[in-house]
């Protein structure tokens, strides 16, 4: 079955079709990772995203129980090949069924390296993925301007609090689309984590007395989440320690008064190295971000760069002032992606036991 | 951290001559480092034994040493040239050894030398297998249940502990020298006792055996400052139980999901820095396929092959790094040169697919054990890269240039169901051609994994590509006509399918039943076209300065569109193999270098992932494709060169002559036809009458009968070889009629294109002449005569500069014959010619209008750089012009002495005896005031330390005992205790000779067998019988030698030259510069 995408240039891709066959509209994203893309997928940060995939080869392994979140996120998932056999002791089926199961729509067979070129020469875009041939593009590309990713927080967070028991230190953590391993790695390290949706309030948060606080990572425009940031502002004026992660990151340095912007086409991948300005030292770390936090802007009375990325100077991570409190732009839960900076849940619980 | 001024002179070490387990890689890691070097302003100190690689060329290094890598010759120029600090972790195994060594001995502590790199503490707990497991154990690393023995009870009691299968890793050599997998106790005390022998400290390792795992390799990279990245993983698709050099490898990994990836990825960098490697290491582990369970297999703390494999893979420098580490800076501080916006400290995504497949010598030892196991076998490798797997395997299988173009090469229809399953469980280089015959036949994929436990994914991969032979042979009027059924179309859809996939045109027409110019102009009437992606080693996200390209089918071309003045295609020489191997690299790199030089665009084509020619900065752009006429043809389509060079590629490059001129490019220097002229023997026999020069008289055949019949004509012995072959592959000489028959049937094996010759065989002293000639003009930088007299091929034979035993009556004529031959042929650019000189007449015997293997050798030794002049001569330029003399150039200072290098303790089963087929992997060069003296370097370069125990066996044919006298007389004067089989012996001590007889293998012990397995004999001097003889007590001699490690010579000429060796073994020889040898 033919399937097109069509970006907001004009640009169409004739593929196949897999997974769903509706037609949906996203802004499309691309993702350096060689392996991965069950996380990848199970990613609440790519909600309101279509996720291209530059290695070429996917499925390779099939569906395991490696799951980020309880569902696949992405709007639509585009690739070059998907591996019509899956093999790995612990697969459980395909991801072509993943995704017609989860009714998302994608195209394979299509020259990602290019459309990935396009993207990185033009910048992010929204585009279109559809099976209709007759598609009219005087019609379709004034719709594609028009999408916004808009408030995907909202969709993503969890309903309900729940809890990992743990006999360590108590971690409130603040679910604005959270991947399970940042949980897990606190549970691991003997935390007990209560996890809350993203709309709870601060006092509620600090009612239960909680060691520390963790701001998770999540999707979309950090500016579209409104009345999250001045919560966040209260936990920031609170003395309770606080890690945060992604977009958590990026909602405390709104919170207190530094700026962010939408990059050109963002960080997604497995590869990018991070400089810990502290020791000089340079980890690799798993990424997923459009948007940075604006370091021009930064009081340096209020917070200070703690880390930066290698390649293009932006900003990692930021150490607060006369704080307890350090953010990080990228994933030290990885998942997918290197390990290298999952010590930094350590600091944090060495943070939360002074 | 920046870079460390205290380092001012580097010491690099290389790798010495190529064999088994150590080619041409550690050339293109040494020579990136020490460019990298150079760039930082330091200057670099080269030593290495191997004449042939572009690291021991002047502007590669400052002082360049073509000396043995021994440790009495390095520590004698650590004395001379005083670097400050030595480099041990490029020159492979042999490098490192040596630099372990110079520090265990307390030397360069003493003469203010650090080792740079890695610290010899940091190489101690990689290679010393005690330390390994402690240091593994330390950090929680698995490793495979394993104890280090010393002698073979210790081996049984531990394997009784553990169970068999084990297997076995001597500790320091090269390649899993001597190891091997042992499933009871007799297999165990035969591969132990071989492998205590060959090991350096006489230690090996007995280890649980883990056959049948998953086998992954990381090659990671750390600097001084603890920073560590991971440059590429790589999945081996035989699983464990195959030497990773002998692999079919995948980049990156294609089975493991990002858990089991991570989960190794961090154990390789919790290695590295636990070990603190600085620079380049590579971490290989096996991975349960049914768990998370690992174990790592080994540690190599420096470049290797598989670093080669993943810089060429990813486009990440892992060499150059490694050297910037070494002065000092950190990861963070180095560009990759290759985006020129990122840095090193930056891991490389992949868009595509990577395979590599070795390249195995079985074509050229037929009598070989095909099987593959622990030690590694393959003499080189390929390289294909493609956006799909099935489509990289394709591209990779027809790089190997071994008559294999799909998944129907080898043909296994004729084995019965049984057969053919037990044929799966056979673990050889042809094994994806059986499975693929399994999947013809419905054998499931569960049960192929049962017998190979290769992945599921693979099988199905290969699967695919067997589905598409079926769906074109649908296409096929005949094979729809034998089953009744009307011929599907060719559709352009299924056309392009099976273009994605890398189907070459000529397999598409076999098997639909058209031409190749009709799937070709079909192909072109619908625009299936290859298209070009770069290696960026960033998937895409940054734009990349360097054209670095790939083909693929179905997407957008991305090579640069350029249009300089003059735009010049350099066609590589492909798979490193015995007969064609690093010189022809050199000569195409150097080609590229004048060209570039005289403002040209360079562009090179070429497959081999160890080689020069394929980093990403030699030529303006580089295409790593298979080198057939149709991958070239679509070069050329994007490309429009203004012409091709073939005569630096060797045959590889020559057979593409005729395609390049069908597609209009102009073939630039010698022309087509004079190259056909020198092949072809009738036109070739009306040059040598025209000129008037003599050669063995001869003809040539295509059947057996016709050969015999020439045979009995011109009168035996003779010498049969087929026509635009190189390193003499399937050359003999022949005695009887039988003999004909039994090496035309082997020739015939694959169709001939071209006809048989067979000639007179003369026995003489061999003559060979490389020469530049500018169209009118000849320069001949010197004369080489062989130690061997004819019927050892040239590049076996010991090759001495200048000829010293020719008169100048017969060098006159040389230069005049030669001089006669470039003009007939109307070279322009480089001609080799060999001679023979019989009783100071001159025949020919051979004339190669193009760069041969004596090309490095004689450059470096004479100081003038003929490919430089070759490629200026086909730019126009004449000899005159650019200030040299025609004819002769005067003699240089020194003799240097080039020495064949076998790689015979390899290959079990193979015939050692040399003859008219080239054997040799690689050579070194001995360069001395005296012949003795360089004779003796050119021993100690090949790796014979002698003397140990002074005790020799000889058993030497009849015709050769004459001889055997003379040679045993002065082996006895250097002290030896000669032992000999009963005629040798007779005949030896009638001739006054104090020689001991010995049994003959078939009578009672003590035989020979025992002594040879005694461990107390230094040498056996075995000339065998003609014909191949492999039921002989000789062959069995030799392979018991050569399988336990003593030094074994089937020539009186080599045995000669070893006696003048050894006789002046006490004379002082000083290490030669050649960087000051003089450019005349």
């Amino acid at each position: 079955m033919k399937a097109y995408l069509i970006l907001e240039d004009g640009t169409v891709f004739t593929g196949k079709g897999i997974g769903s066959d509706k037609e949906v509209i996203s802004e499309i994203v691309f993702n350096t990772s060689m392996t991965g893309y069950l996380e990848v997928l199970t990613d609440p940060s790519y909600a309101g995203q279509a996720v291209v995939m530059t290695y070429p080869l996917i499925g390779n392994y099939g569906i395991t129980p490696d799951m980020e979140s309880l569902k696949p996120w992405p709007d639509g998932y585009i690739v070059r090949e998907l591996s019509r056999n899956y093999s790995n002791f612990r697969a459980t089926g395909s991801i072509q069924d993943f995704l017609t199961e989860h009714d998302i729509p994608g195209i394979c067979g299509i020259d990602t390296r290019a459309l990935t070129k396009i993207l990185r020469e033009k910048g992010t875009m929204n585009g279109m993925i559809t099976r209709n041939e007759n598609y009219n593009l005087d019609e379709i590309l004034p719709k594609l301007h028009a999408y916004t990713t808009g408030n995907v927080v909202d969709k993503v967070t969890c309903e309900e609090p729940s809890v990992l028991k743990g006999n360590g230190k108590k971690v409130a953590l603040l679910d604005f689309g959270a991947k399970n391993n940042i949980a897990k790695s606190l549970n691991e390290r003997g935390c007990e984590v209560t996890i809350y949706p993203a709309r709870t309030s601060a006092e509620e948060i600090l009612a239960t007395n909680p060691d520390g606080i963790m701001l998770s990572n999540g999707p979309g425009d950090p500016k579209d989440c409104g009345s999250i940031i001045d919560e966040v502002k209260k936990l920031y004026d609170s003395d309770v320690p606080i890690f945060a992660i992604c977009l958590g990151h990026q909602l405390m340095a709104l919170a207190t008064g530094a700026d962010t912007h939408k990059m050109k086409y963002g960080h997604r991948g497995g590869n990018h190295p991070v400089k810990d300005l502290a020791t000089g030292k340079v980890y690799i770390s798993s990424q997923n971000h459009g948007y940075v936090v604006d370091t021009d802007k930064l009081d340096p009375n209020v917070a200070k760069p703690a880390f930066v990325n290698v390649n293009d100077g932006t900003n990692e991570g930021l150490s607060y002032v006369g704080k307890n409190i350090f953010t990080v732009q990228f994933h030290p839960e990885a998942c997918p992606g290197p390990q290298d900076s999952a010590y930094l849940f350590d600091r944090f619980i060495d943070m939360m036991s002074k | 951290m920046p870079r460390n001024h205290d380092i001012k002179k580097v010491l690099v070490i290389g790798s010495g001559p190529i064999v088994i387990g150590q080619a041409a890689e550690f050339d293109y890691a040494g020579t990136q480092a020490c460019r990298s070097l150079k760039e930082e302003g330091v200057e670099v100190c080269l030593v290495n034994s191997n004449p042939a690689t572009i690291m021991t060329d002047k502007q590669i290094a400052d002082q360049v040493y073509i000396e043995p890598l021994t440790l009495e010759v390095l520590k004698e120029i650590i004395l001379k040239e005083k670097p400050d600090s030595i480099l041990p972790t490029l020159g492979g195994q042999a490098g490192l050894n040596l630099g372990m060594e110079l520090a265990e001995s307390g030397f360069l502590e003493e003469a203010g030398v650090k080792l740079i790199g890695t610290t010899a503490e940091t190489i101690f707990k990689a290679e010393d297998r005690q330390a390994f497991k402690d240091t593994m154990e330390k950090i929680g690393e698995p490793i495979a249940a394993s104890q280090v023995v010393n002698n073979i009870e210790d081996g049984i009691k531990f394997t009784n502990t553990i169970g068999y299968p084990v297997v076995l890793r001597p500790a320091f050599t090269l390649g899993g020298s001597g190891g091997g997998i042992a499933h009871n106790e007799q297999e165990l005390i035969e591969i132990l006792s071989n492998g205590l022998r060959l090991s350096r400290v006489g230690e090996v390792l007995v280890e649980r055996c883990i056959a049948g795992w998953k086998e992954i390799e990381y090659e990671v990279m750390r600097d001084a400052n603890g920073n560590c990245i991971t440059v590429c993983n790589m999945e081996n698709i035989d699983p464990v139980g195959v030497h990773t050099g002998d692999s079919i490898v995948v980049a990156p990994s294609q089975t493991l999901g990002d858990k089991e990836y991570q989960m190794l990825r961090s154990s390789a960098l919790n290695i590295i820095n636990e070990l603190e490697i600085t620079g380049g290491c590579n971490v290989q582990y096996a991975l349960h396929p049914e768990s998370f369970e690992y174990c790592v297999i080994e540690v190599n703390p420096r470049v290797s092959r598989s670093s080669a494999l993943a810089s060429k893979a990813t486009g990440y420098p892992i060499a150059k790094v490694t050297a910037k580490i070494a002065l000092g800076y950190t990861l963070d501080e180095i560009k990759n040169a290759i985006t020129q916006k990122t840095y090193a400290s930056f891991e490389p995504m992949l868009d595509y697919c990577v395979v590599k497949i070795p390249r195995l010598p079985f074509d050229k030892f037929l009598t070989a054990k095909r099987t593959l196991t622990t030690q590694m076998k393959a003499t080189g490798e390929v390289m294909s890269i493609c956006d799909n797997f099935e489509g990289a395997l394709m591209k990779a299988i027809r790089s190997l240039e071994q008559h294999v173009d799909c998944l129907q090469s080898y043909d296994f229809s004729e084995l019965s169901n049984e057969e053919l399953l037990k044929q799966l469980a056979v673990v050889d280089d042809r094994r994806i051609w059986v499975i693929a015959e399994a999947l013809r036949r419905g054998v499931s994929y569960d049960k192929i994994h049962e017998i190979t436990m290769i992945d599921h994914w693979f099988i199905d991969k290969l699967a695919i590509l067997v589905e598409m032979e079926k769906t074109l042979m649908l296409c096929n009027p005949a094979v729809a006509k034998a089953t009744g059924t009307h011929a599907r179309e060719l559709t352009a859809e299924l056309l392009a399918e099976a273009k994605r996939i890398e189907y070459p045109d000529s397999v598409i027409a076999r098997l639909v039943g058209k031409t190749e110019e009709e799937i070709r102009d079909q192909r072109y009437a619908n625009n299936i076209v290859a298209a070009y992606k770069m290696v960026d080693t960033c998937a895409a996200e940054f734009a990349a300065e360097t054209p670095y390209y790939y083909s693929v089918y179905g997407s957008e071309n991305e090579a640069a569109e350029t249009k300089p003045e003059k735009k010049v295609l350099v066609l590589g020489s492909g798979p490193i193999r015995i007969g064609q191997g690093i010189e022809f690299d050199f000569c195409s790199v150097h080609c590229t270098w004048a060209f570039a030089k005289e403002g040209w665009e360079t562009i090179i084509v070429n497959n081999n992932p160890e080689t020069v020619s394929t980093d990403f900065d030699i030529a303006d752009k580089l295409y790593f494709e298979p080198l057939t006429a149709e991958d070239v043809e679509s070069i050329v389509n994007i490309e429009k060169p203004d012409g091709a060079v073939v005569q630096f590629g060797g045959q590889t490059a020559i057979k593409l002559t005729e395609a390049l001129m069908k597609m209009g490019v102009p073939i630039l220097g010698t022309k087509a036809e004079d190259v056909d002229a020198a092949e072809d023997r009738e036109l070739f026999d009306k040059i040598l009458e025209e000129t008037g020069i003599p050669r063995a008289s001869g003809g040539t055949v295509f059947t057996a009968e016709e050969a015999k019949e020439v045979a009995n004509r011109i009168g035996y012995p003779v010498l049969v070889r087929p026509s635009y072959v190189l390193g003499g592959q399937g050359m003999q000489i022949a005695f009887n009629d039988d003999e004909i028959d039994e090496f035309m049937a082997i020739i015939n094996t694959y169709a001939q294109d071209h006809p048989i010759l067979v000639d007179k065989y003369l026995q003489g002293k061999e003559i060979e002449v490389d020469a530049v000639c500018d169209g009118e003009d000849i320069l001949i930088p010197g004369i080489m005569e062989h130690i061997e007299r004819t019927g050892v091929h040239s590049g076996d034979s010991i090759s001495v500069y200048p000829a010293p035993t020719i008169s100048d009556h017969a060098r006159d004529t040389l230069v005049e014959y030669t001089k006669r031959l470039a003009r007939a042929l109307h070279v322009v650019g480089l001609i080799n010619i060999q001679f023979i000189d019989m009783d100071d007449e001159i025949y020919v015997i051979e004339v190669n209008p193009r760069s041969s293997r004596t090309v490095p050798y004689i450059s470096k030794v004479t100081g003038i750089p003929i490919v430089d002049l070759a490629a200026k001569c086909i730019m126009g330029h004449t000899l005159k012009g650019m200030g040299y003399t025609p004819g002769l150039a005067p003699t240089a200072d020194y003799i240097a002495i080039k020495m064949p290098v076998f790689s015979f303790e390899k290959l079990r089963g193979a015939e050692i005896s040399l003859g008219p087929e080239m054997k040799s992997t690689g050579e070194c060069l001995g360069i001395d005031k005296t012949f003795n003296g360089a004779l003796y370097k050119a021993f100690a370069g090949a790796g014979v330390k002698l003397p140990k125990y002074k005790q020799m066996i000889m058993t030497v044919k009849d015709a050769d005992k004459p001889e055997a006298v003379g040679v045993a007389k002065r082996f006895e004067a250097l002290g030896y205790k000669i032992y000999a089989t009963r005629s040798t012996a007779k005949y030896l001590q009638e001739h006054g000779v104090n020689a001991l007889r010995v049994n003959k293998i078939s009578q009672e012990s003590p035989n020979v067998m025992d002594l040879i397995l005694g461990h107390k004999i230094d040498l056996v001097i075995d000339t065998p019988t003609q014909g191949r003889d492999k039921s002989r007590d000789g062959f069995l001699i030799r392979r018991n030698a050569i399988e336990t490690g003593v030094y074994c010579i089937t020539a009186m000429d080599t045995a000669n030259a070893l006696a003048h060796a050894l006789e002046t073994a006490d004379a002082t020889k000083e290490p030669v510069d050649i960087a000051t040898v003089k450019n005349i």
